[in-house]
């Protein structure tokens, strides 16, 4: 069982880990996720690997408290164990010199577009970030993108912090300049819709990383499917990328909502039982 | 005619076996047939001829002498009957339960000529049961030998493996790519056809035997099949055939519709039937759609039915001759109170404004000329549209070939659908010191056949690894 080596909280609402997993450290390329579960009775859920370290063994993940299973997950401490850890899964990002490279990440999602960042900027792209988010306190890995990318702008859409507005807004003056190769936006659903809606029009291929409700992450159960080009994909295996252009986001949000009494009544359930904290 | 047959008088009827009645045991996932009494066994197996042609052994895919074991249990020898049987199948307690007996052993039975056939099938639950119940019987552990075996997968097929290889001496180690060792056993077949704790003691017994068991590693991915050969000696592919397949019909996308895979792992693996006190949800649906014809159907019907479900439709295109599932499921099924949509076909999925399935559209079938299966064609009837109101449904139409090893794994050979190629009689690939079977070796797919493949492959395992060179 993988053991808890560092933990920090981010925000109050996100946390950090880094987890003993040589193989899986070994393996990964960014862009990848693995599949945990906390105890005996619980869900599989994916979250991206944002960093590994194949020296010592370890894999970083970052996760955003959103119900019962990434909740048990943040209250684990250092030296603590997860029971279940598979992967590493899903499709590597497709990493080449492609020229510049804006990376988009919005709230958590700059935990899943960091690995993609470092990995564009190490080929040698020139990489251009924009980190986006609700408001200061969900605003994540701020730094780490900076220390990886040419350039940097922050937004918050309540204006809590740097630049007030959206990430569209930044976007749209780099398509502007004219000199973009490649976009890559991973945040919520209608961020990465309204991402892949901007480009379209400036013809500025766009990759997007899905986040369909996953089961075994292993391309067994179809679970995870989602409508790109017309074609039903497994984003678990075929993906979690996608050109944004292809990509149905209406089928995607539907397909989210799929569960959505189920887990408020399992994470009321958890929090009555354990009490808020 | 043989003089035993003659000396014997025939009794044509089966002695039944308990079963629990259908209104209670919807209500929960425990087994449904009892299983024979002692005296019940030797009764039914008094019935057997003890004929010398034994076309029953020739009906198993892995040659049990069924006769001789039956012969067996009606003298009360039934340690002698499970050593019998297990010289040719290591797993008895599960085919007992799962196989398709009326296909295989039962089916040219020279009893059932006249009447029904010996109830092989129950006789070697029967004696598999004794052997929990009583003590196994521990095989003898030849020394070690220094060499070491890596299988991927532990469905029936892996785990024959290991067990073969174990006892001639080797080390084994089996990848598995879910948090729990069983394969289908596991998360396709429910526990009230094949109870979980059964799947776990065959297991537990392959530990104590000195197997090792890494859960969560997904071959491919976490290591390559190249890296497991740096580790073993050899290394054997039983991955089952695990990728559904929809239909490619609209409306396949809206919520309320799963694969069987995805219905049956849910319920079985992730215990939803357990919400909120197990975390992973489904949808108990009031009225329920399955669409297919064979045990993956029946399974997901009867899980639905145990649900909670008002109403479980089976949509299958043929007639009911023509299901591939086995015969006791079906009657079980149609006790359990299943309807059954015969010669029909869906052509679409309604769904309301927030996605949700709100109906199936159907279109009749008849059955036109023999297709290559042997089995009748079915035809649409043009204008035979029909509406069926459905909340959920579960599309059971079949499996193919995760491409996950297969596309990681250099010199693999595999077939234009994606089916590991082997060779018929060792099991080995076209990769030097690799061996696959089950349903990944696309040879057909039952417990029984994955079983008899694991047997051939650990066979020429071992003389590959004695001798060094593949046969
Ligand atoms: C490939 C991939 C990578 C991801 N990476 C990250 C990451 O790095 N950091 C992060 O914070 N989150 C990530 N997520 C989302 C994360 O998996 C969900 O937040 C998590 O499953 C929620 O579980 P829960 O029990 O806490 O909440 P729940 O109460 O179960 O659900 C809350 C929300 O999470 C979504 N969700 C629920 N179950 C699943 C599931 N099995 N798979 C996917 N989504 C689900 C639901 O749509 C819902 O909106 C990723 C998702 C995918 C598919
Ligand atoms: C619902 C259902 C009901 C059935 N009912 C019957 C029945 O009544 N009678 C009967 O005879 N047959 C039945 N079958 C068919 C039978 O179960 C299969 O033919 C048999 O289990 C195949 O065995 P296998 O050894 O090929 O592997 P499987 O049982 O398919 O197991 C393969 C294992 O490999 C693992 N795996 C896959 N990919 C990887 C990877 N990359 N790395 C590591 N591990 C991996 C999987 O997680 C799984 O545990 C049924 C099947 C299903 C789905
Ligand atoms: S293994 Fe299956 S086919 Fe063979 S004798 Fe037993 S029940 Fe019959
Ligand atoms: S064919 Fe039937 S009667 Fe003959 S030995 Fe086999 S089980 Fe007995
Ligand atoms: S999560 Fe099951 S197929 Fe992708």
């Amino acid at each position: 069982m993988p053991e808890i080596v560092e933990k920090e909280v981010l925000t109050p609402q996100i946390v950090r880990l880094k987890v003993i997993a040589p193989d899986i450290a070994k393996k990964r390329r960014p862009g990848q996720f693995v599949i945990l579960r906390v105890d005996e009775r619980g869900e599989r859920i994916p979250l991206t690997i944002v960093d590994s370290d194949p020296r010592e063994g370890t894999v970083t993940i970052v996760f955003q408290v959103v119900g019962k299973t990434t909740h048990m997950l943040s209250q684990l401490e250092r030296g603590d164990k997860i029971l279940d850890f598979a992967g590493p899964l899903g499709k590597p990002t497709e990493i080449e010199q492609f020229g510049t490279v804006v990376v988009v990440g919005g709230g958590i999602g700059t935990a899943v577009a960091y690995p993609i960042a470092k990995g564009m900027k190490a080929v040698g792209n020139r990489v251009f970030s924009i980190v986006g988010a609700r408001s200061k306190d969900l605003l994540v890995l701020e730094h780490e993108v900076a220390a990886v990318s040419d350039e940097i702008v922050v937004t918050t859409d309540d204006g809590s912090y740097k630049r007030p507005g959206l990430v569209t807004e930044p976007l749209k003056e780099y398509l502007d300049r004219g000199d973009v190769d490649q976009v890559i936006a991973i945040g919520p659903v209608p961020m990465m819709f309204a991402v892949s809606e901007l480009t379209r029009a400036y013809g500025v291929k766009t990759l997007v990383s899905l986040n369909p409700i996953m089961v075994d992450g292993t391309g067994m159960c179809g679970a995870c499917r989602v409508a790109v080009g017309g074609k039903t994909r497994f984003a678990c295996v075929d993906g979690p990328e996608f050109d944004g252009h292809k990509v149905d986001f209406k089928d995607l949000t539907m397909r989210l909502t799929a569960y959505r009494e189920h887990e408020k009544q399992s994470y009321n359930q958890y929090l009555e039982y354990h009490g808020d904290k | 005619m043989d003089k035993k047959i003659k000396k014997k008088t025939l009794r044509l009827d089966r002695i039944p076996v308990g079963e629990r009645l259908p209104l209670e045991r919807v209500e929960d996932f425990r087994e449904v047939p009892l299983g024979y009494t002692l005296d019940q066994a030797k009764d039914e197996a008094d019935r057997c001829l003890n004929c010398k042609k034994r076309p029953c052994k020739r009906g198993c895919p892995v040659g049990i002498d069924c006769g001789g074991f039956v012969d067996r249990v009606s003298t009360g020898d039934i340690r002698g009957a499970v050593k019998l049987v297990k010289e040719k199948n290591l797993l008895p307690a599960i085919t007992g339960r799962v196989c398709p007996q009326s296909d295989q052993c039962e089916g040219p039975c020279l009893v059932g000529k006249k009447g029904a056939s010996v109830g092989i099938g129950n006789l070697e639950r029967f004696v598999a049961d004794w052997e929990r119940k009583h003590g196994e019987v521990l095989p003898d552990k030849a020394p070690p030998t220094g060499m070491s075996v890596g299988i991927v997968g532990s469905g029936p097929s892996g785990l024959t493996v290991a067990a073969d290889l174990i006892q001639l001496g080797h080390g084994v180690t089996i990848y598995e790519a879910l948090h729990e060792a069983g394969g289908v056993l596991i998360y396709g077949i429910p526990e009230f056809r094949l109870p979980k704790a059964i799947v776990a003691e065959q297991i537990d017994g392959l530990r104590r035997l000195g197997v090792e068991i890494k859960l969560n590693q997904i071959i491919g991915k976490t290591l390559t099949v190249d890296e497991m050969l740096e580790m073993h000696d050899a290394v054997f592919i039983g991955v089952g055939a695990g990728a559904p397949i929809f239909m490619d019909i609209p409306g396949e996308n809206l919520i309320g519709v799963y694969s069987a895979n995805e219905y049956l792992t849910r319920s079985n693996l992730m215990r939803a039937y357990s919400f909120p006190e197990w975390d992973t949800p489904m949808f108990l649906g009031k009225r329920i759609a399955v669409i297919g014809g064979g045990n993956v159907a029946m399974d997901s019907a009867r899980t639905a039915l145990r649900l909670g479900t008002d109403e479980v439709a089976l949509i299958y295109r043929r007639s009911q001759e023509e299901m591939p599932s086995r015969d006791e499921e079906i009657r079980h099924a149609e006790e359990e109170g299943l309807k059954f949509e015969l010669l029909k076909s869906p052509t679409r999925i309604i769904g309301n404004g927030s996605g949700r399935v709100t109906s199936i559209e159907l279109i009749s079938m008849e059955l036109g000329e023999p297709d290559a299966s042997g089995r009748r064609r079915p035809i649409p009837v043009a204008g035979s549209e029909q509406i069926l109101e459905v909340d959920t449904v579960i599309m059971a139409i079949g499996q193919q070939p995760n491409p996950m090893i297969t596309a990681t794994t250099p010199g693999l050979q595999t077939d234009k659908r994606g089916y590991i190629v082997v060779d018929k009689e060792t099991m080995a690939t076209t990769k030097a010191g690799v061996y696959a079977g089950g349903d990944i070796a696309g040879f057909g797919a039952s417990v029984i056949l994955a079983m008899g493949d694991g047997r051939k492959a650990a066979t020429a395992i071992q003389d590959y690894l004695v001798s060094g060179n593949p046969l």
